[in-house]
């Protein structure tokens, strides 16, 4: 474990002074920590975006408490992390496996996997837009035509099809991931597990999916996590609707803010915000153990 | 499989980057594979194809038939929009960005690897709190701090708080890199009189290269792509970056979906020539970074 090396490397009389790490915590705290207090200060105050805040005090909190516009959004966050969780995670695991194998056409293949993790969700967005105009796009003609829906204008579809869309520009990377995962995962187990007369899905259950553990928990982080943060896709795409069909919580708090210019009870979503992210990647280190994550790369094979 | 019982016998933690090539072919693998490259390139061929389509061919066409009267017009009239300024304000701000992130990152993993003590485990655990913090969620202070500042609308606010998110996931990496690069070296080369920097200079940097060329192309990659801090920090066409353009040509075109779709490959050309470069060392530094 890494533990041992840390000391290992504590017990030299040299080392750089701490001192080379301040342009990057400089960084971070003028830009990620101080807005964090400052949207809790905003968060009390009355503000248009233009001129200074006004304080306000419990007002924000109040209206978000009793409105329920939020706690659709909230409850819409919940279940788009749940779904992208819950598409992406196998098809990742098992497209990253799959991908871990050698052969000179699965290089071939990751490249073309590998794309949408490239572009901009801004081309996705607009892309996807154009793809699935039920007019003009990819189901209008050539024999797809039972494919050929009002996608982005249908609420009880539209949400599936942001999912969708998520899941399209994001399962390359966790399937990057478990690539690299599966590809440290020591063959002589598979052998022995072969030996022992272990079959393909008893070996995967067995031998893959406990050494993939540490994989599992970052890629689940960041897919949850990231429900948090997912914006532009949705934005270009939707703007929120049909209706408020596809309003997160991200882009309420925009919506809120920049567009009907009420910045303090935008600050306050921001705040709830950053506390679910919070809750969110502290439960589960804490639930995996996860907090000794800088151990993991020693992990025990 | 059998090419690899050779090493069987090695301690489990050196085998690394092994195929997990099993006894019998992985059927479900291999289906998932094929299922997710149709849903995959489907969408990609269907961008290529539209953005040389004529107009008349988008609303006449079969979508899914190569067009028949190919064109590279669509191409032209986003050229002849602005596109070099776009272009060139989002090289301004990824580059810029990327050093400022390699840099300050850098000396922060460094210090955090080599000198393992109370003050720089804290500097590391700020660093992976970032991690969650929804970038979303500090945009109004950003705004408001970028415009008290006299920075909005300029491309700096899209550089500083670009670096600052972007410094996390490297710090991160570059942490888990420079860990294992062996204590000996570092004291072997202080004992024969070079000063911590030379020794940075001269042994870390050269080693951890593979390193810091991932976490170039990934966090460039992202400040290529951000969005939000473009939409809310500028405002005039002069600091309009690629991402935000192609919403300004989705208005300028509205019918013209071809030259839109022309817009999406163009602005994302850059990034695919970059990724057939550098694609095997991203891999390998992804898998470092996030380790196991």
């Amino acid at each position: 474990m890494t533990t041992t090396r840390t000391r290992g490397a504590g017990a030299t009389s040299f080392g750089p002074s701490a001192l080379l790490g301040i342009p990057a915590m400089a960084f971070f705290a003028v830009f990620a920590i101080l807005p964090l207090g400052v949207a809790l200060y905003l968060s009390f105050t009355q503000w248009s975006g233009l001129g200074s805040p006004e304080w306000v005090g419990l007002e924000n909190w109040r209206t978000l408490l009793t409105d329920s516009s939020t706690a659709h959004s909230l409850m819409l966050t919940i279940q788009l992390m749940v779904l992208t969780w819950l598409v992406q995670t196998p098809i990742s695991l098992l497209l990253g496996v799959f991908l871990a194998g050698r052969q000179r056409y699965r290089e071939i293949l990751a490249v073309v996997y590998f794309v949408p993790l490239l572009l901009s969700s801004a081309s996705i967005a607009i892309a996807y837009r154009n793809l699935l105009d039920p007019n003009f796009g990819v189901f209008s003609g050539g024999g797809l035509g039972w494919l050929n829906q009002n996608w982005l204008g249908d609420p009880s579809l539209t949400f599936y099809v942001v999912a969708f869309i998520i899941a399209w520009q994001f399962v390359p990377f966790h399937t990057l991931l478990y690539q690299g995962g599966a590809r440290q995962i020591p063959q002589t187990l598979y052998e022995a597990a072969a030996i022992d007369g272990a079959g393909r899905a008893r070996q995967f259950r067995s031998i893959t999916l406990p050494q993939l553990r540490y994989t599992i928990v970052t890629s689940s982080t960041l897919i949850l996590v990231g429900a948090l943060t997912y914006f532009d896709v949705i934005f270009i795409l939707t703007q929120g609707g049909p209706g408020d069909a596809t309003r997160i919580l991200p882009l309420d708090m925009y919506l809120t803010g920049f567009v009907a210019n009420k910045m303090g009870l935008a600050s306050a979503i921001a705040v709830v915000l950053v506390v679910l992210g919070m809750v969110l990647s502290l439960t589960i280190s804490k639930a995996s153990g996860f907090s000794k994550m800088e151990s993991q790369l020693d992990g025990e094979a | 499989m059998t090419a690899h019982t050779a090493h069987g016998h090695g301690p489990a933690k050196i085998i690394r980057s092994r195929p997990t090539t099993a006894a019998r072919p992985n059927v479900l693998g291999g289906a998932a594979a094929f299922v997710w490259l149709l849903i995959v390139s489907v969408p990609l061929y269907w961008i290529l194809i539209t953005s040389l389509r004529t107009q008349q061919g988008f609303f006449g066409e079969s979508p899914l038939a190569f067009p028949t009267d190919p064109t590279l017009d669509n191409y032209r009239t986003v050229l002849a929009n602005d596109f070099g300024r776009y272009l060139s304000n989002s090289f301004i701000v990824t580059i810029s960005a990327v050093v400022l992130v390699v840099a300050s990152g850098y000396l922060c993993a460094y210090t955090v690897a080599r000198s393992p003590n109370k003050k720089t485990r804290t500097m590391f655990n700020v660093m992976l709190l970032g991690l969650a913090i929804p970038l979303q969620a500090t945009i109004i202070p950003i705004y408001l701090m970028i415009v008290k500042a006299g920075l909005y609308d300029n491309l700096l606010a899209i550089i500083l708080p670009s670096v600052a998110f972007a410094l996390p996931i490297t710090v991160l990496i570059l942490v888990n890199f420079l860990r294992d690069i062996p204590v000996q070296l570092y004291e072997a080369m202080r004992i024969d009189g070079a000063s911590e920097w030379e020794v940075m200079v001269k042994l870390a940097i050269p080693l951890s290269r593979p390193a810091i060329v991932t976490v170039a192309i990934y966090s460039g990659l992202n400040i290529w792509n951000g969005f939000l801090f473009p939409l809310v920090l500028t405002q005039s066409p002069e600091t309009r970056v690629l991402p935000l353009a192609l919403t300004s040509y989705q208005g300028m075109f509205t019918i013209n979906v071809p030259a839109i779709i022309a817009a999406v490959v163009l602005s994302s050309l850059p990034v695919i020539a970059l990724y057939i470069l550098g694609r095997r060392q991203l891999l390998a530094g992804m898998t470092a970074g996030f380790g196991k």
